[in-house]
């Protein structure tokens, strides 16, 4: 059994060494060391501007506070859907997980159409109040920033922690309830604290992603915000300057690195091992609940549903009342260009890298959670927070690894690399890099919570350590393992920053972000009823994707 | 066990999904754009032996890099050659990535660098010199790189949008005169993009640099200065100033300037929901707002088919290639005898002068430019 264990540890060992470590090392390498001569003084010159340690400082509290509404906005969310029988729940969660995939434009043009000075807003509120000017100001503003985070994440913690509630083990708040503690205190001191590690970890992620935002902050906030990452995307690509670049890039990891190590630490404490099982969903049964959950849904539809309306509105809104149009003309090679991309090639693609995306990072994610999951020691406490990494790794830097890194090299006995640069597998390559980090955080606190005297019990009995893994592990880690899932699915159906950075692509391997891409790079309203089209057929694969993954879940075991 | 075979379904399921994966893969081995079903029409319509049959030239491009399958598969008739285009981010990016690859080219040809990248590609010594067969026709103030390791391709004019229908309402005339714009009537009315991040809002930069100089008693920097004053709104992207700030554009924008190309109002009426008799949007041909952009296309040191890039280096100065690129990527041939689309003529209008910088200023202070403008319109 232990060595049947050793070998799948070494899966996302070597897959983290390979496509993350030997192309970061690469470009690092090239920026500090160039001519094996390190330059120091001017890594130094940076760290000492006052400019850099400002845009750090901007990331983290822009971050922080993006982690804290998320967390605020999302938790009621969590736990009601959990606990209680909402209708249309289903729908309603694969909803909340839509922006997750949606390109940073395409959000700023949802935005734009809702709150910009003609947007859906201000037209209606002027009408109503009969204003003569738009009394909203919202470009470019904070404000935008932060409500673009909570609208990309609100699912991060929606499924992280609302998952690890569902199946919580009941009894030991309905001990405390029949020994007289009111709902509010039961909450506080019982749901609340034992879903700390999952709490914890949802807020991990998204802290992580925000803090490394680029998109969301360049469109959004305008040229007044700077992150760390818009920083080193200038530097790296409009000045080429790559030594400042790698020293931003390394701050910026080693602000991820910190903040894992500290979350480590928390986590580690707040684990508990807890009987789980799934449960039933509660019937929603007295005024205040049902307030609660009318509540909760309402600030759902307002964060998420109504963006995302707006997208579909315009999708479908020609200029002479609704129409199919630009759905039709999505089909039509207008202008006989060599590169054009059919809406179902685009889906077709985007599907694959995301269904090859999910099968990698679960396959490496999956041993990596068993790996760190193990009694702590020297090894569990580097690795667990150098998992963490890709997602606070800037992409820009890293493309620029594998650009140096990934030619074709002669090996000795006329064995021969191949060029990796152009290949279409380096774009599920880098998805996977990204979503490892979501599976492992989703699935080390379902882990830890497992109890091991099942496993030792199963085993004194005589089971073989496979059939263990299958009738205790597995139906116990199951809606984890959907949640990590579905994740890997999501980073990968939405991304654009990795088919970007990478030299891949071409008609053959567009996915749909970067067709709607395409087309947003061209004046004219046909282009733009096309985008918002492409983007209104992204949502719904998303949705029928999760749609048929929950299926497969089956009911009774809701998270 | 229930949950296992759920798990399991859904194993398959992702598994089947990746085999796809794989089988596409295996089915288009290169990403070929030109299909080999051009091949009869095009063994019929050379005649002439194909000396690069059965190989692939890999033309690394920026991401806006367009032209028609018909163009394409003309030169598969010519030469033989299959036609693979690798598209490597925007034009900073791109060219980046092929200076780090210095030594084992992404590809044969590069395509895309324009006149305010020129210097740093120049620089790193990543081209080959190569003069193709129409360059001679190509006119002189193209021409930057006198070795011809960079060769024009195609230029166009970034310069101010106005929105008819907004100015109207508005019960504006276009300005006269840049300084116009910093005058109370036209306050909040101009959308540019922010020049650290966006190529037009570079070049617009560059222009009024050019324009108002570094010295005098009304330099660049006081221009910006007013323009900021007068309420300038200021974005990342092209997208984001074009669709979401200008209201010639999508749906939420109500300015009626937008720092843009002189081929858009052709665009918008090729891309128009209707039929159009009219472009909804104009050119502002202002002097010192004016900045032309040209592209240039080199061949990629250290390609193994040096023979196969200059062939299209040639076919990309030919009359087949520079009569497409108006009409995919709305830009102008460098070509004089190319044509371009009709709209172009009719609703593109051309400034009579522009404001050009030499390469090398541009790469000696483009960053205390952006720094300074930055400190100027966004601090």
């Amino acid at each position: 059994m232990k060595r049947w264990r050793t070998s799948w540890y070494a899966l996302p060992l070597l897959f983290g060494s390979l496509f993350f470590v030997v192309p970061l090392a690469a470009i690092i390498q090239r920026a500090l060391w160039p001519d094996g001569q390190l330059m120091l003084d001017q890594a130094l010159a940076v760290l000492r501007t006052r400019a850099t340690w400002s845009v750090v400082w901007f990331s983290a509290w822009q971050a922080a506070l993006s982690t804290l509404l998320t967390v605020l906005a999302a938790l009621p969310a969590a736990y009601i859907f959990a606990r209680y029988r909402v209708p249309g729940k289903t729908w309603l969660r694969a909803l909340a997980a839509v922006p997750f995939v949606l390109p940073t434009v395409v959000v700023a043009l949802a935005f734009g159409a809702l709150f910009n000075q003609r947007g859906l807003l201000n037209r209606w509120l002027m009408d109503w109040l009969s204003l003569s000017s738009p009394p909203l100001r919202l470009e470019n503003s904070l404000t935008l920033i932060l409500l673009a985070h909570v609208f990309y994440n609100y699912t991060v913690v929606l499924r992280i922690v609302g998952g690890y509630w569902s199946s919580a083990d009941l009894r030991l708040e309905e001990a405390a309830r029949v020994l007289g503690a009111s709902r509010w205190r039961v909450w506080r001191e019982i749901t609340l604290p034992l879903a700390a590690p999952a709490l914890l970890a949802a807020a991990l992620l998204v802290f992580t992603f925000t803090f490394a935002a680029f998109g969301t902050v360049l469109i959004l906030g305008g040229p007044g915000y700077r992150t760390v990452e818009v920083e080193i995307y200038e530097q790296a690509v409009n000045l080429f300057n790559l030594p400042t670049a790698a020293v931003l890039s390394l701050l910026q990891m080693a602000t991820t690195l910190t903040l894992t190590v500290v979350y480590t630490r928390l986590q580690r404490r707040a684990a508990v091992p807890q009987t789980t099982r799934p449960q039933p969903e509660r019937r929603v049964h007295s005024w205040p609940l049902r307030l609660a959950v009318l509540g909760v849904c309402a600030s759902l539809v307002l964060l998420i549903v109504v963006p995302l309306a707006a997208l579909v509105i315009g999708a479908l809104g020609g200029p002479d009342g609704w129409t199919l149009r630009y759905f039709e003309l999505l089909r039509v090679n207008q202008r006989g260009v060599f590169a054009f991309v059919p809406p179902e090639r685009a889906m077709l693609n985007s599907l694959r890298f995301a269904g090859l995306t999910t099968l990698l990072a679960l396959l490496c994610g999956v041993p990596a959670a068993y790996l760190l999951a193990r009694p702590r020691s020297w090894l569990t406490r580097l690795l667990d927070p150098l998992f963490m990494l890709p997602l606070g790794t800037s992409a820009v830097t890293l493309g620029f690894g594998y650009i140096i890194a990934f030619h074709a090299y002669e090996l000795p006995l006329g064995l021969r690399v191949p060029d990796l640069r152009r290949s279409a597998w380096l774009l599920p390559v880098a998805h996977t890099l990204l979503a490892l980090p979501f599976v492992i955080r989703t699935m080390l606190p379902a882990l830890r919570r497992l109890d091991p005297q099942l496993r030792a019990a199963a085993a004194v009995l005589g089971a073989p350590p496979l059939r263990v893994w299958r009738e205790i592990d597995l139906p116990l880690l199951l809606p984890a393992l959907i949640v990590s899932a579905m994740f890997a699915f999501t980073v990968s159906l939405g991304d654009f920053g990795a088919a970007l950075i990478l030299a891949v692509t071409g008609p053959d391997n567009a996915t749909m972000p970067v067709v709607i891409y395409q087309f947003l790079g061209r004046p004219g309203a046909v282009n733009y009823g096309q985008a918002l089209a492409m983007s209104t057929l992204l949502m719904l694969v998303t949705l029928v994707s999760f749609a048929v993954i929950e299926r497969l879940r089956g009911p009774g075991a809701e998270f | 066990m229930n949950h296992t075979r759920r798990f399991g379904a859904f194993l398959l399921l992702v598994v089947l999904l990746g085999l796809l994966a794989a089988c596409g893969e295996t089915a288009t081995p290169t990403a070929s754009p030109a299909p080999a079903t051009a091949a009869p029409a095009a063994t019929a319509s050379s005649g002439a032996s194909q000396p690069f049959a059965g190989k692939t030239l890999v033309l690394v491009s920026h991401d806006s890099f367009a032209i028609s399958d018909s163009v394409l598969q003309a030169f598969t008739a010519q030469t033989g050659a299959q036609v693979q285009v690798v598209s490597a981010g925007d034009a900073g990016a791109a060219l980046n990535k092929s200076i780090l690859a210095k030594g084992a080219p992404l590809g044969d040809v590069q395509f895309g660098i324009d006149n305010t990248f020129l210097s740093r590609a120049l620089e790193a010594d990543i081209f080959t010199p190569y003069a193709p067969k129409n360059l001679d026709q190509v006119p002189a103030e193209l021409k930057l790189d006198a070795q011809n390791r960079l060769v024009p391709i195609d230029f166009g004019y970034v310069n101010i949008n106005y929105d008819k229908a907004a100015l109207a309402q508005a019960g504006l005339t276009p300005p006269q005169d840049l300084r116009d714009l910093t005058k109370p009537e036209w306050q909040g009315k101009l959308v540019v993009e922010n020049p650290a991040t966006s190529s037009p809002g570079l070049a617009f930069l560059l222009a009024t640099i050019d324009h108002f100089g570094e010295d005098g008693d009304y330099t660049w920097r006081d221009f910006w200065r007013d323009l900021r004053a007068n309420g300038v709104k200021v974005t990342a992207g092209w997208e984001d100033a074009y669709y979401n700030e200008f209201a010639g554009g999508g749906a939420g924008g109500a300015a009626p300037l937008v720092v843009s190309y002189a081929t858009s109002p052709a665009a918008a009426v090729i891309f128009s929901e209707t039929p159009l008799d009219d472009a909804p949007t104009g050119n502002l041909l202002l002097s010192g707002g004016v900045f032309r952009q040209i592209e240039f296309a080199g061949i990629l040191q250290g390609t193994q088919q040096p023979e196969l890039a200059q062939a299209w280096m040639d076919f990309m100065l030919s009359d087949t290639f520079q009569s497409d690129i108006g009409g995919q990527m709305f830009v102008y041939p460098v070509l004089p005898s190319a044509s371009v689309p009709a709209e172009f003529t009719k609703y593109a209008s051309v400034p009579s002068t522009t404001n050009n910088l030499d390469p090398q200023r541009i790469a000696a202070q483009r960053d205390a430019w952006i720094d300074a403008w930055t400190d100027i319109v966004v601090r």
